[in-house]
């Protein structure tokens, strides 16, 4: 090993996985691409031996992805990975199989994860066999030590039973008996606890607990759960469509959240003492498609505080009518539905939009609709981002603000991605405000 | 629970015959649901709580055999034609599953979902009192109007959700029972569902039975809760009474080992739940409690009420002149295997 004691023992830097999208049968054929999922975008951060990092972030994240990038089961497209010093990005398959001795995974599903052909003592015994570790009396003897290391004991009772036989927990037992039975010295472990029932969570992160310390593990724990990654966690990484929004000691993160989605995050948790809930603001809509994420920053159509330069755009609007019309009153929603043409041009990701009007109806009519919204609800955050908005004849020119790229801001152990944070946008935001105000009589 | 209720189980059993023996999955279980109430009904897997819930609506499978009570005003469905409950099921009885996407027919529009569920139930409304009806109670659960004519894959898991309740709520229903209706979706979606279910009774005075393994789920969003191990209710009541001050061992365990944000040592109940074919004689939670008294292994609980409306089905409640000469004594037992574990 190398710089063990000292560096990181992975470095991830500007890591960015993208999932080509298969477009049509045709498009196929000419060789043109639809697209693609960002599904990790621009992802830097360590982990220090012996540390437990946290990635929590909700479905379509990308945490599941950067953790299977690490492993080398799904292949980077951009930036760099190292583990102990090593490069492995660029790793052949057979340079990655001797690798992953030392980097393990255990998966969200227990009873998916397990062979349903094969006996626990065979399962647990499977990567020895692959390694060629020992000979067979020898892996017999390390796969009962191995089982009774994580609780399953007598290790006779469970060698011969099928993952049928065996409960919930207990079959997550012997998932972790396989990974750590090459003696890692990473272990990924997905959602590990998620499946199972509360009162056989605490076991199970308790026997993770203990393995760490007697193996002198080093864990990656992904999940959606920020109740169990603050008490399981050093570090805390949170993630919004393949992007770390914010990422510190777990303390910080909890204590004193930064960015708004961190905040909304906590704020969902379920609370199970009565007299601690509270009222809680939610954030609206959910988790956008990653095919198409929002411009600027892509929490923007959700973010209660977003404001002229987080990235307002055409989709939003769509939005924002939609969400009208769904608590209106129908004879209200159908004449104002009546006033616009189709609304599918308005899905394109821009900053720039013409809201046409229907047959009969004038741009005029339909910049008092817009008017009118603005002037019921004149807090809603996307009215910030709306630079000018113009009658034709037949139509509405919508301009909004251009977006600024969130960017990593340090602040403390801290390093959050959120405008709100960040003086330069503040101020570029309040500049615009100025010559909006100047410009436009409303 | 002050109003008469709407839907009163009563002595429910409902056993399953299997190659190994009869699992005895729901044991006598008696509840109360009232108007407008929302009543949680928590429990780890295995526990019956969601035969329980298909039980109370006679859906389960033919290998079920059913016994019992289910009062429905003044009918029983236990006893009651599989037509006649069939007709019961949809305008007077609701039920929420918990994958959305397997209970849309993918070729079939939204509009037309709604349009056969009405058409089906209520025959004789017109096509716009259809629409309105329908856009209404999509609109209260957040999807607009211009959606109304998509196809279930152009909506994301959130929204396939409040489709179904929307579904499911279209008919007005007297009783809901959801089963696990958020365990797929992500935490922000769900606590935007619970909203919208705690506010069912508000918008519709609809009753709902929430079935569900997550307690901070119930603290928030209901009135009730019933506590389920092993088939049997172990303590029911007041959602805030039950959460502050639990009654019975096993809601305190189990309150005690859930992880919330207030964890600061990881706790958890010794053993497994008991397997349902050969249940442990006496209370059912006695191998695992650390309160079992002599009495607890030998004995079945008799249900005790509580000054505060609770009822519990445990011995430390009594009643002292049924447990017999030196039953109150630590119960002495063999420690519990490690290979018992979960």
């Amino acid at each position: 090993m190398h710089d063990a004691v000292n560096g990181p023992l992975v470095a991830i830097r500007g890591l960015k996985t993208y999932y080509p999208i298969r477009g049509s049968f045709l498009q196929r054929l000419v060789g043109r691409e639809a697209g693609y999922v960002k599904a990790v975008d621009d992802v830097s951060l360590e982990l220090r031996k012996g540390e437990v990092l946290g990635l929590v972030g909700e479905s379509g994240s990308g945490k599941t992805t950067l953790g299977r990038t690490l492993l080398g089961l799904v292949p980077a497209t951009e930036g760099s990975i190292e583990f102990d010093g090593r490069e492995i990005t660029h790793m052949s398959e057979r340079e990655l199989r001797v690798l992953r001795r030392e980097m393990q995974i255990v998966f969200q599903d227990p009873h998916a994860s397990l062979n349903p052909a094969m006996t626990i003592e065979q399962s647990v015994g499977h990567p020895l066999q692959i390694h060629g570790v020992g000979s067979a009396a020898e892996r017999r003897r390390r796969i009962a030590e191995t089982l009774e290391t994580v609780g399953l004991a007598p290790p006779e009772q469970f060698m011969e039973k099928y993952p049928s036989d065996l409960s919930g927990g207990q079959k997550q037992r012997a998932v972790i008996a396989r990974a750590i039975i090459l003696n890692p010295v990473l272990l990924v472990a997905d959602e590990p606890v998620s499946m199972l029932d509360m009162s056989v969570r605490a076991k199970i992160l308790q026997l993770m607990l203990d393995l760490k310390r007697e193996l002198d593990l080093t864990y990656l724990y992904i999940t959606h759960d920020l109740a169990t990654a603050k008490f399981f966690c050093d570090r805390i990484a949170i993630l919004y469509l393949g992007r770390i929004v914010e990422i510190g000691p777990a303390e910080a993160i909890y204590e004193s959240p930064r960015h708004p989605y961190t905040k909304a995050l906590l704020r969902a948790i379920p609370e199970p003492d009565p007299l601690r809930t509270v009222p809680r603001d939610l954030p609206r809509g959910e988790v956008p498609d990653a095919a198409r994420p929002p411009l600027g920053c892509t929490f923007h159509p959700r973010c209660p505080q977003a404001f002229e330069v987080c990235g307002w755009e055409s989709r939003d609007l769509r939005d924002l009518l939609e969400t009208r019309w769904a608590h209106q009153e129908e004879e209200r929603y159908v004449a104002e539905r009546a006033l616009l043409d189709d609304l599918d041009p308005l899905d394109a990701a821009a900053t720039r939009a013409s809201v046409r009007a229907a047959g009969g109806h004038s741009g005029a009519e339909v910049l008092e609709l817009l008017e009118t919204i603005r002037h019921e609800d004149p807090d809603e955050p996307f009215w910030r981002g709306v630079g000018r908005m113009t009658a034709a004849d037949r139509h509405v020119d919508v301009e909004w603000e251009e977006p600024l790229a969130p960017r990593p801001l340090v602040d403390g152990e801290v390093t959050v991605e959120c405008h709100l944070y960040d003086e330069d946008a503040l101020a570029e935001a309040s500049r615009r405000r100025a010559a909006t105000n100047g410009t436009t009589d409303r | 629970m002050s109003s008469e209720p709407v839907v009163s189980v009563r002595d429910l059993r409902v056993y399953y015959g299997t190659p190994r023996g009869t699992v005895r999955a729901v044991d006598r279980v008696s509840l109360d649901i009232g108007e407008s109430e929302v009543l949680g009904l928590v429990g780890e897997s295995g526990c019956g709580k969601s035969t329980l819930g298909r039980g109370i609506l006679g859906l389960l499978p033919e290998s079920a055999a059913l016994d019992g009570q289910v009062l429905y005003g003044e009918r029983d469905l236990v006893a009651m034609s599989p037509r006649d409950l069939r007709r019961l099921r949809g305008p007077d009885l609701g039920l929420i599953f918990q994958e959305p996407m397997t209970r849309l027919n993918p070729l079939m529009r939204i509009e037309d979902h709604f349009r056969e569920t009405l058409e089906q139930h209520e025959s004789g409304l017109t096509d716009h009192e259809i629409r309105k009806r329908s856009l209404e109670t999509l609109g209260r659960m957040g999807i607009p109007p211009t959606r109304f004519r998509q196809y279930p894959h152009e909506f994301s898991g959130g929204m396939r959700q409040r489709i179904m309740i929307a579904l499911a709520l279209v008919l007005r229903p007297k009783l809901l029972i959801a089963d696990e209706p958020t365990t797929s979706l992500d935490v922000i979606v769900e606590a935007q569902i619970l909203r919208i279910l705690a506010d069912l009774r508000e918008n519709f005075g609809t009753a709902l039975l929430l079935i569900t393994h997550n307690l901070g789920i119930v603290a928030e969003a209901c009135d009730r809760v019933a506590v389920m191990y092993a088939g049997q209710i172990a303590e029911e009541g007041d959602a805030r009474a039950v959460f502050s001050a639990p009654a019975h061992p096993y809601t305190r365990e189990l309150l005690r080992s859930t992880i919330s944000l207030d964890t600061t040592e990881l706790h958890s109940i010794p053993g497994a739940p008991p397997d349902l074919v050969e249940p442990p004689r006496g209370c059912r939670f006695h191998p695992r409690c650390p309160n079992a008294m002599a009495v607890c292994a030998s004995q079945d609980p008799i249900e005790q009420p509580l000054e505060d409306g609770r009822r519990v089905l445990c011995w430390l409640y009594g009643p002292a002149e049924v447990i017999p000469a030196g039953g109150e004594s630590p119960l002495e037992r063999e420690a519990i295997a490690v290979a018992d574990e979960a």
